[in-house]
């Protein structure tokens, strides 16, 4: 009797150890599931930013010719600039200089640069007058002509001047065009090339730091000097619309439901509603931009405004949400407290309660002004997708917005420049969002420190 | 510059206010002794809110009514002989002419004999209507303030009118979220009812073929809008994502909340985090430039046809961007699991993975299943990845190697830039959008239900 009952508890121990081994093993794999989920969530960001880092890096810089630009006389047949008389009207003197301007504007300023760059090449190089200007972006006229009405006194004089170079050139220069390609494949003809060479190997070609993409605006004619100089301050006035109604608003209702809103139906009711909001997907706002904005209150199309009201409405469930989170968090102590000296309900909640809130809330505004500022979709439908080549000084002008422009961009057609560029964009918003976020966590750590 | 005179104004005006409301408080208080119901601050606020409303109110009915006004005057300059010779556009940029010369700016071309009287008349009827409404706003403030000293004794109760005022600000606060549901609602039922004016419900909701046709090309045929391609393209594309993320998602949860060091799990949650506060815009590029072009050299390479753009490009992306989205839904609802369950498996003798298997997620899979559904209804929202790398091809098909298109991409694609909702063609998009809505709302519905019936299981 005693040999079976020791003999089934050997068979059991075997059982079990056998067991025990798999089991062990289906451990081990289940862990391992977890490590290869971890390090693919991991790839991902390292994919992603890697990716749009080696795109976007080359981008930053950018070809500039460096020229002497000899303003001749003889090509600029132009009268003095106007001085103004004693006894002369402002109106009458700026009609003169307006009427300067004009004739100043009409000169071919080309073949000032067309001279400045044959000057620049070996002497007796071949090239027509239309394939060595297919080397300097079209704007170089517009950037040359405004030396020379800041200062009309250089009329006969040289100046050294950087332009951009051309897109096409700046691509040939970075090799992103395959050398290869025949003559009638390739964007410039076989002169411009070499001339290209010619001037990267003696310097007048450069690479510098490509200002243009922050310091001007969009541009279709001149894809060099294209930049988003616009839709930064479309995006600035629209975060700052999205902070000026959003926080009041959002932490003003955030009070109410979490403190004076007596429990009712209606107020889950508004607390279900709050909840979907911050659900619905962000293209239903932009739907309710056009409808209500645009076609019922008649805003202006592709203005800030509107773009900044359907952004407020994004965020305030974010905000609301995080105020009432934080609100709850406040220690009952410290409202009985207030309540027991004396204080009324109002006096409570401004005085007491929200000083302490004071980070939480912070924070909830600048992650919630993060996504505002990366959103796309809603701004599609109320018209910011238009062609905008001007700073919107006010809200109500025509604008575009960051996120946009990038869209605008990687639609563009000349694909080989604006890739990179593209990436360049992303890379500033990417900058400006990680900017925000790493504010609110330092400021969040500083404040709740000294709470 | 005339918002910021009227605003300078009536700072001014306020800061008048409050002082004066204050100083008679304290005076009361200081000079006869009298034991004041509200601290000074309060009649100074109460001052304030009386010399407020009654400017605001002249200023809000001058907004409202003045464009109004203007054009009427501005029109009644114009002689009547002109005036019946000129079409809307013509009449427009007369008054647009007329305003630059009230305005002072000039205009081009030639003065019409009487536009140099109008401009001037234009320009002195604004500036007067401009002085009148800054006086009666002004006045009736002053008046308010007047009032409201008169009422200032001891034993008004000036905090718990104030108190009463702000009470009422909050909840005008409130209704804003109220107000921008009732608002998404009513315009896109009103604009999705003139839609089915145009197209018959049935063939918008079970029809196979997506064509709208521009209205210049047909003027009677308006084209065909079958929801059920861009149905599938959003299913198909959604459907991918989940396969993705959720595996993904939630085994990198699963690690971080029951195997990883304190230290490990403090850097890699904000990293996985990133991916969720990186803009959409971005991973739709990265999609197309990167992701696409991928998948077309690799499917070359193992003899399978897949286009750059096409349902799984879009899927794969938009998974990964609905990772962190799952990933820390699942921890917050892992946490919640009593830990007295897991310490009774582990008292039992099972291995972790077998508790986590066997009991925590059996105990979290409500909240997993509300997670779960959050991430697809964000996952049908989402708008710029589908729309640059899903190809855009609103065929009705089940291949997710090919181009396809979805129900946010359509209503990019026929709304973008369009002002005057007359046609089918830009309605189309509030039907789209409503549909878009009503699915998102029930599955949040449903997901956030869920979400609270497991965090009572467990309070």
């Amino acid at each position: 009797m005693t040999s079976t009952t020791l003999d089934t508890a050997a068979e059991r121990r075997k059982l079990v150890r056998a067991g025990l081994s798999r089991r062990h093993v289906g451990e081990k794999m289940f862990r391992f599931f977890g490590v290869v989920a971890i390090v693919l969530a991991l790839g991902f960001v390292a994919i992603l930013f890697a990716d749009v880092l080696r795109k976007g890096i080359p981008a930053f810089t950018q070809s500039n010719i460096h020229l002497s630009v000899t303003f001749d006389p003889e090509a600029l047949n132009v009268d003095p600039a106007p001085v103004r008389e004693p006894g002369q009207s402002d109106a009458a003197f700026n009609a003169a200089n307006l009427a300067w301007q004009r004739q100043v504007a009409m000169l071919n300023w080309n073949t000032v640069i067309e001279a400045a760059l044959r000057n620049a090449a070996p002497q007796g190089f071949d090239i027509d007058s239309r394939q060595i200007l297919s080397i300097v972006e079209t704007d170089a006229r517009h950037r040359v002509r405004e030396v020379f009405v800041r200062d009309p006194s250089l009329l006969g004089q040289t100046v050294e001047v950087d332009l951009l170079a051309s897109a096409n050139a700046d691509n040939w220069v970075k090799g992103n065009i395959n050398r290869d390609l025949s003559d009638t494949q390739q964007q410039l003809s076989a002169p411009a090339r070499a001339l290209i060479d010619t001037f990267e190997e003696n310097g007048t070609i450069r690479q510098g730091f490509a200002w243009s993409l922050l310091s001007n605006v969009d541009s279709r004619s001149a894809p060099a000097s294209a930049g988003l100089l616009g839709a930064l301050m479309g995006s600035l006035w629209m975060m700052l619309i999205v902070v000026v109604l959003a926080v009041p608003i959002g932490v003003g209702s955030a009070i109410y439901l979490e403190e004076f809103a007596p429990k009712s139906r209606l107020t889950d009711l508004i607390e279900v509603n709050i909840n979907n909001l911050a659900a619905v997907p962000s293209i239903v706002f932009g739907l309710l931009g056009a409808a209500v904005f645009i076609n019922w209150f008649r805003l202006p199309l592709s203005a800030p405004l509107a773009g900044g009201l359907v952004l407020t409405l994004m965020t305030l469930p974010t905000i609301i949400i995080a105020t009432r989170a934080a609100l709850k968090g406040v220690s009952p102590a410290l409202r009985q407290a207030a309540l027991g000296m004396g204080a009324s309900r109002t006096q409570m909640v401004f005085h007491h309660v929200l000083p302490v809130t004071f980070p939480s809330i912070l924070t909830a505004t600048i992650i919630g002004v993060a996504q505002a500022l990366g959103e796309t979709a809603p701004l599609l439908l109320i018209g910011m997708n238009a062609f905008v080549a001007a700073v919107p000084g006010t809200p109500v002008e025509q604008a575009t917005a960051l996120p946009v422009q990038i869209y605008l961009w990687q639609g563009n057609e000349n694909r080989n420049f604006f890739e990179a560029r593209t990436s360049a964009a992303i890379l500033v918003l990417l900058g400006f969002m990680i900017t925000l976020n790493a504010i609110a966590i330092f400021l969040r750590s500083r404040l709740e420190k000294r709470a | 510059m005339n918002t910021l005179i009227v605003a300078a104004l009536l700072l001014v005006l306020l800061g008048l206010a409050y002082q004066l409301g204050w100083s008679k408080s304290r005076n009361l208080a200081t000079a006869n002794g009298a034991r004041v119901h509200s601290r000074s601050q309060y009649h100074g606020s109460l001052a304030v809110l009386w010399t407020m409303l009654p400017a605001l109110l002249v200023l809000a009915v001058w907004a409202f009514f003045s464009p109004g006004v203007q054009h009427w005057y501005a029109v009644s300059q114009i002689p009547t002989d002109i005036l019946t010779s000129l079409n809307q556009t013509q009449l427009n940029q007369q008054l647009q002419r007329l305003n630059d010369l009230a305005s002072g700016y000039g205009v081009t071309g030639e003065l019409q004999p009487f536009e140099q009287a109008a401009g001037e008349n234009i320009g002195r009827f604004q500036l007067l209507s401009f002085l009148i409404m800054l006086a009666a706003a002004a006045g009736l403030g002053v008046l308010g303030l007047m009032l409201a000293q008169r009422r200032i004794t001891p034993r008004l109760r000036a905090r718990t009118e104030v108190e009463r005022a702000i009470s009422l600000l909050l909840i005008a606060c409130s209704a804003v979220a109220i107000l921008t549901t009732v608002g998404i609602v009513a315009s896109l039922v009103t604009e999705a009812l003139r839609f089915f004016s145009f197209i018959n419900p049935l063939d918008f909701f079970f029809g196979t073929v997506w064509a709208p046709r521009f209205s210049s090309t047909g003027a009677g045929d308006a084209g065909q809008y079958g929801l059920l391609p861009l149905l599938t393209g959003t299913l198909m594309i959604s459907g991918i994502a989940m396969l993705v993320a959720v595996p993904v998602g939630l085994m990198a949860a699963i690690y971080l909340n029951q195997y990883a060091h304190r230290s490990v799990r403090a850097v890699v949650k904000p990293i996985i985090e990133i991916l969720a506060g990186i803009p959409t815009i971005v991973y739709g590029f990265f999609a197309l430039v990167t992701v696409g072009p991928f998948l077309r050299d690799f499917g070359n390479a193992i003899g399978l046809s897949i286009s750059a753009t096409s349902a799984l490009t879009a899927g794969l992306v938009m998974g990964v961007m609905i990772i962190p989205f799952i990933s820390s839904l699942s921890d917050d609802i892992l946490n919640q699991v009593p830990r007295s369950l897991r310490d009774g498996a582990y008292g039992l003798g099972a291995t972790q993975s077998e508790t986590i298997r066997n009991v925590l997620l059996p105990a979290a899979l409500p909240g997993i299943v509300g997670a779960f559904l959050l991430a697809v209804s964000r996952a049908i929202g989402e708008t710029m990845i589908v729309v640059l790398a899903a190809g855009n091809a609103p065929i009705l098909r089940g291949n997710p190697l090919e181009p396809v298109s979805t129900i946010t991409v359509s209503i990019v694609n026929q709304l973008t830039g369009d002002t005057d909702f007359t046609g089918p063609q830009s309605l189309v998009a509030f039907a789209l959008g409503l549909t878009l809505f009503i699915m998102t709302l029930c599955l949040n519905v449903v997901a956030l239900y869920i979400v609270r019936r497991f965090r009572e299981q467990y309070e």
